[in-house]
């Protein structure tokens, strides 16, 4: 129990810590989630492309 | 910018960073994993705590890391900021863009971190002390070039205007790291960083320098990771905007 007490500063050690570590995730995880969902564009949009460029041919 | 056979301006080649990231994302996320890991290991259990300010000297371990990487994210966003205006470095802004947000976040944890320190230690959670006042200015300076660059309806005249903010702001930086000598501050002077060496016992500078290492490898772990997520929403803008055009014509 005394590691959560901190000496009687628990109440402000704790929070130091725990805003860094809910930083540090958001700061990560917002990363990866926007970075998934721009690869995720990307390659649907490349297909399109793809996809736009088979038709082209098949028109000449 | 070119001295024999190397040259910066091969790395602002944004195929080539992509290469180059993909071989080092693994390692510095290694490193961060492992450094904040002893790092936690060591400030929360393994050291001592401080004669006089008994456990709440546990917070340095995050509040001095979080200061350091404020000022050295805003260092080379302006050294970004200064290369894209003279070379026309291909990657700068987007490093600046990259690197704001993590660096309003190293700010704030510095401030809370601080005042969550200043209550006990001083009684108040904040004074209006030269260091804590410039800090603030910092983070003040990192929310500007967020919405600034955002404010233009052209993406290009957005990151020319925020690079000049982060130009102009690089003046906070010599007022942070001088205030405790420049003024009489209640911020003590530096103990980490001075002419002397290290002010600090060993048992508590391990857990400092391997949060210090940590937070450097996680911001360039990140950092990474955004420039290649910044450079893959310019790669759709442009596909999107050059199919508009085939549309229209």
């Amino acid at each position: 129990m005394s590691i959560f007490a901190m000496g009687g500063y628990g109440f402000y050690v704790w929070p130091s810590y725990g805003l860094t570590a809910l930083a540090f995730a958001l700061m990560l995880g917002w990363t990866l989630v926007t970075l998934k969902a721009r690869r995720r564009e990307e390659q649907a949009l490349a297909a399109l492309g793809k996809t736009r460029r088979a038709r082209g041919k098949e028109k000449q | 910018m070119t001295s024999g056979r190397f040259s910066l301006h091969r790395y602002a080649n944004p195929a080539v960073f992509e290469r180059l990231a993909a071989r080092l994302i693994p390692w510095t996320a290694g490193a961060a994993v492992l450094l904040l890991g002893f790092g936690l290991y060591y400030g929360l259990f393994a050291s001592p705590p401080d004669y006089q300010q008994g456990d709440t000297v546990r917070i340095m371990y995050v509040h001095v890391p979080a200061a350091i990487l404020s000022e050295l994210v805003y260092g080379m966003m302006a050294a970004a900021a200064a290369a894209g205006f003279i070379w026309k470095h291909a990657l700068a802004d987007v490093f600046i863009k990259a690197a704001a947000p993590l660096g309003a976040a190293f700010t704030l944890i510095c401030l809370v971190a601080g005042s969550l320190w200043g209550r006990p230690m001083w009684g108040a959670w904040w004074v209006w002390d030269a260091r804590l006042t410039s800090e603030l200015i910092l983070f003040f300076l990192y929310l500007g070039y967020i919405a600034l660059v955002d404010a233009f309806d052209d993406p290009q005249r957005g990151l020319k205007a925020g690079a000049i903010l982060v130009l102009v702001g690089v003046v906070d930086l010599p007022i942070i790291k001088f205030s405790v000598d420049w003024w009489n501050t209640l911020h003590q002077s530096s103990s980490l960083m001075s002419l002397s060496g290290p002010k600090i016992y060993g048992s508590m500078l391990l857990p400092l320098m391997l949060m210090i290492g940590g937070f450097m490898a996680f911001f360039a772990t990140v950092v990474m990771l955004r420039v290649e997520s910044e450079l893959l929403a310019r790669r759709i803008r442009a596909w999107k905007t050059s199919a508009g055009e085939d549309g229209a014509a």
